[in-house]
Protein backbone atom coordinates (compact mmCIF):
# COMPACT_ATOMS: atom_id res chain seq x y z
CA UNK A 1 0.00 0.00 0.00
CA UNK A 2 1.03 3.88 -1.48
CA UNK A 3 1.19 5.81 2.08
CA UNK A 4 0.50 9.35 0.57
CA UNK A 5 -2.71 7.95 -1.16
CA UNK A 6 -5.26 8.17 1.80
CA UNK A 7 -6.26 11.84 2.70
CA UNK A 8 -5.81 12.93 6.20
CA UNK A 9 -9.17 13.38 7.07
CA UNK A 10 -10.38 10.07 5.25
CA UNK A 11 -7.68 8.32 7.40
CA UNK A 12 -8.97 9.74 10.95
CA UNK A 13 -12.65 8.74 9.75
CA UNK A 14 -11.61 5.30 9.53
CA UNK A 15 -9.44 5.04 12.07
CA UNK A 16 -12.56 6.57 14.13
CA UNK A 17 -14.83 3.89 12.86
CA UNK A 18 -12.19 1.00 13.67
CA UNK A 19 -12.15 2.03 17.44
CA UNK A 20 -15.98 2.66 17.69
CA UNK A 21 -17.02 -1.08 16.27
CA UNK A 22 -14.57 -2.92 18.24
CA UNK A 23 -15.29 -1.17 21.02
CA UNK A 24 -18.99 -2.00 20.39
CA UNK A 25 -18.03 -5.73 19.74
CA UNK A 26 -16.29 -5.29 23.11
CA UNK A 27 -19.08 -3.98 25.15
CA UNK A 28 -21.16 -6.61 23.73
CA UNK A 29 -19.07 -9.40 24.36
CA UNK A 30 -18.12 -8.06 28.18
CA UNK A 31 -22.33 -7.88 28.53
CA UNK A 32 -21.77 -11.53 27.70
CA UNK A 33 -19.65 -12.33 30.31
CA UNK A 34 -20.85 -10.15 32.98
CA UNK A 35 -24.51 -10.63 32.79
CA UNK A 36 -26.77 -12.77 34.99
CA UNK A 37 -29.09 -15.31 33.35
CA UNK A 38 -29.75 -16.20 29.77
CA UNK A 39 -32.33 -14.07 29.23
CA UNK A 40 -30.17 -11.08 29.63
CA UNK A 41 -26.95 -12.24 28.43
CA UNK A 42 -28.42 -12.12 24.82
CA UNK A 43 -29.26 -9.01 24.89
CA UNK A 44 -25.67 -7.48 25.37
CA UNK A 45 -23.92 -9.18 22.02
CA UNK A 46 -26.79 -7.90 19.59
CA UNK A 47 -24.85 -4.93 20.23
CA UNK A 48 -21.74 -5.77 18.26
CA UNK A 49 -23.16 -7.42 15.38
CA UNK A 50 -25.41 -4.78 14.11
CA UNK A 51 -23.83 -1.67 15.05
CA UNK A 52 -19.93 -2.78 15.59
CA UNK A 53 -20.50 -4.47 12.38
CA UNK A 54 -21.80 -1.68 10.40
CA UNK A 55 -19.67 0.99 11.48
CA UNK A 56 -16.68 -0.88 10.61
CA UNK A 57 -17.97 -1.94 7.19
CA UNK A 58 -18.78 1.60 6.66
CA UNK A 59 -14.73 2.16 7.55
CA UNK A 60 -13.63 -0.52 5.63
CA UNK A 61 -15.88 0.95 2.95
CA UNK A 62 -14.33 4.25 3.33
CA UNK A 63 -10.55 3.00 3.19
CA UNK A 64 -10.72 0.94 -0.01
CA UNK A 65 -12.67 3.47 -1.81
CA UNK A 66 -10.34 5.79 -1.13
CA UNK A 67 -7.20 3.83 -1.96
CA UNK A 68 -8.86 2.78 -5.33
CA UNK A 69 -9.85 6.13 -6.13
CA UNK A 70 -13.14 4.58 -7.22
CA UNK A 71 -16.59 3.59 -5.21
CA UNK A 72 -16.09 0.18 -3.47
CA UNK A 73 -19.29 -1.05 -2.40
CA UNK A 74 -19.11 -4.92 -2.25
CA UNK A 75 -17.84 -4.90 1.44
CA UNK A 76 -21.90 -3.95 2.43
CA UNK A 77 -22.91 -7.23 1.27
CA UNK A 78 -21.52 -8.58 4.96
CA UNK A 79 -23.28 -5.60 6.43
CA UNK A 80 -26.38 -6.31 4.87
CA UNK A 81 -26.27 -10.41 5.37
CA UNK A 82 -25.78 -9.66 9.49
CA UNK A 83 -28.17 -7.07 9.35
CA UNK A 84 -30.98 -9.74 8.26
CA UNK A 85 -29.30 -12.85 9.69
CA UNK A 86 -28.46 -11.55 13.52
CA UNK A 87 -32.67 -11.31 14.57
CA UNK A 88 -33.27 -14.68 12.64
CA UNK A 89 -30.36 -16.35 15.76
CA UNK A 90 -31.62 -14.91 18.14
CA UNK A 91 -35.15 -15.12 17.87
CA UNK A 92 -34.49 -19.45 16.93
CA UNK A 93 -32.16 -19.13 20.64
CA UNK A 94 -34.82 -17.41 22.98
CA UNK A 95 -36.88 -19.94 21.43
CA UNK A 96 -35.47 -22.84 22.39
CA UNK A 97 -34.16 -21.62 26.01
CA UNK A 98 -37.76 -21.01 26.72
CA UNK A 99 -38.79 -24.44 25.35
CA UNK A 100 -35.75 -26.18 27.47
CA UNK A 101 -36.51 -24.20 30.63
CA UNK A 102 -40.38 -25.25 29.92
CA UNK A 103 -39.04 -29.15 29.76
CA UNK A 104 -36.64 -28.76 32.42
CA UNK A 105 -39.26 -27.20 35.00
CA UNK A 106 -42.33 -29.93 33.82
CA UNK A 107 -39.54 -33.32 33.77
CA UNK A 108 -38.34 -31.87 37.21
CA UNK A 109 -42.39 -31.81 38.89
CA UNK A 110 -43.61 -34.68 37.47
CA UNK A 111 -40.54 -37.30 38.50
CA UNK A 112 -42.10 -39.56 41.23
CA UNK A 113 -41.15 -38.85 44.44
CA UNK A 114 -39.62 -41.12 47.42
CA UNK A 115 -40.02 -44.20 45.40
CA UNK A 116 -37.04 -44.68 43.80
CA UNK A 117 -34.44 -43.92 46.67
CA UNK A 118 -31.78 -41.49 47.33
CA UNK A 119 -30.35 -41.53 43.51
CA UNK A 120 -31.73 -37.85 42.68
CA UNK A 121 -30.48 -36.37 45.78
CA UNK A 122 -27.61 -35.25 44.71
CA UNK A 123 -28.06 -33.44 41.29
CA UNK B 1 -0.35 4.55 6.00
CA UNK B 2 -0.22 7.27 8.70
CA UNK B 3 0.63 6.88 12.43
CA UNK B 4 -3.02 7.58 13.24
CA UNK B 5 -4.39 4.74 11.33
CA UNK B 6 -1.61 2.50 12.43
CA UNK B 7 -2.62 3.23 15.97
CA UNK B 8 -6.56 2.77 15.62
CA UNK B 9 -5.85 -0.45 14.05
CA UNK B 10 -3.51 -1.70 16.65
CA UNK B 11 -5.91 -0.38 19.14
CA UNK B 12 -9.10 -2.26 17.31
CA UNK B 13 -7.20 -4.94 16.72
CA UNK B 14 -6.49 -5.34 20.74
CA UNK B 15 -10.53 -4.80 21.59
CA UNK B 16 -11.37 -7.41 19.21
CA UNK B 17 -8.90 -9.82 20.50
CA UNK B 18 -10.13 -9.07 24.34
CA UNK B 19 -14.05 -9.76 23.17
CA UNK B 20 -13.12 -12.84 21.53
CA UNK B 21 -11.02 -13.57 24.93
CA UNK B 22 -14.72 -12.95 26.92
CA UNK B 23 -16.84 -15.20 24.57
CA UNK B 24 -14.21 -17.75 24.64
CA UNK B 25 -14.53 -17.79 28.73
CA UNK B 26 -18.42 -17.75 28.54
CA UNK B 27 -18.01 -20.61 25.67
CA UNK B 28 -15.85 -22.62 28.02
CA UNK B 29 -17.91 -21.24 31.78
CA UNK B 30 -21.53 -21.18 30.23
CA UNK B 31 -23.84 -22.87 32.24
CA UNK B 32 -26.27 -23.79 29.65
CA UNK B 33 -25.77 -24.86 26.10
CA UNK B 34 -27.64 -22.12 25.05
CA UNK B 35 -25.38 -20.14 26.71
CA UNK B 36 -22.42 -21.66 24.76
CA UNK B 37 -24.43 -21.36 21.66
CA UNK B 38 -24.80 -17.41 22.32
CA UNK B 39 -21.06 -17.12 23.21
CA UNK B 40 -19.94 -18.80 19.76
CA UNK B 41 -22.03 -16.82 17.78
CA UNK B 42 -20.71 -13.49 19.64
CA UNK B 43 -17.01 -15.19 19.23
CA UNK B 44 -17.47 -15.42 15.24
CA UNK B 45 -18.76 -12.18 14.54
CA UNK B 46 -15.70 -10.63 16.73
CA UNK B 47 -13.54 -13.09 14.55
CA UNK B 48 -15.07 -11.86 11.26
CA UNK B 49 -14.38 -7.97 12.54
CA UNK B 50 -11.34 -8.86 13.08
CA UNK B 51 -10.97 -10.14 9.62
CA UNK B 52 -12.07 -6.87 8.21
CA UNK B 53 -9.41 -4.86 10.37
CA UNK B 54 -6.78 -7.20 9.19
CA UNK B 55 -7.97 -6.60 5.84
CA UNK B 56 -7.38 -2.98 6.59
CA UNK B 57 -3.97 -2.85 7.45
CA UNK B 58 -2.39 -5.44 4.77
CA UNK B 59 -4.69 -3.27 2.11
CA UNK B 60 -5.78 -6.57 0.60
CA UNK B 61 -9.15 -7.57 -0.97
CA UNK B 62 -8.66 -11.20 0.34
CA UNK B 63 -9.84 -10.75 3.81
CA UNK B 64 -13.47 -9.43 2.53
CA UNK B 65 -13.99 -13.11 0.98
CA UNK B 66 -12.40 -14.60 4.37
CA UNK B 67 -14.95 -12.21 6.39
CA UNK B 68 -18.14 -13.22 4.20
CA UNK B 69 -16.99 -16.86 4.39
CA UNK B 70 -17.12 -17.25 8.26
CA UNK B 71 -20.45 -14.97 8.08
CA UNK B 72 -22.27 -17.59 6.06
CA UNK B 73 -21.19 -20.49 7.83
CA UNK B 74 -21.27 -19.40 11.68
CA UNK B 75 -24.91 -18.12 10.79
CA UNK B 76 -25.58 -21.59 9.62
CA UNK B 77 -23.97 -23.25 12.25
CA UNK B 78 -25.74 -21.09 14.81
CA UNK B 79 -28.91 -21.60 13.48
CA UNK B 80 -28.82 -25.89 13.17
CA UNK B 81 -27.25 -25.84 16.68
CA UNK B 82 -30.39 -23.77 17.59
CA UNK B 83 -32.49 -25.60 16.07
CA UNK B 84 -30.83 -28.79 17.64
CA UNK B 85 -31.68 -26.72 20.99
CA UNK B 86 -35.31 -26.51 20.03
CA UNK B 87 -36.30 -29.65 18.39
CA UNK B 88 -33.60 -32.03 18.96
CA UNK B 89 -33.26 -32.52 15.30
CA UNK B 90 -31.73 -30.24 12.65
CA UNK B 91 -33.20 -31.12 9.47
CA UNK B 92 -36.82 -32.01 10.16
Amino acid sequence: MNPGSIPVWAQWLVALCLVTGALLALIGAFGLLRLRNFFQRIHAPSLGNTLGTWITVAGSVLFFSMQAGRPVWHEVLIGCFIFITAPVTSILLVRAALGRDRRASVSRNDEPTGKTGDEDDGT
Amino acid sequence: MSAVLEWAINLSLFMLSLAIAFASIRLLRGPTAQDRVVALDSLYISGMLLLLVLGIHFGHHLYFDVALLIALFGFAGSVAMAKFLLRGEVIE
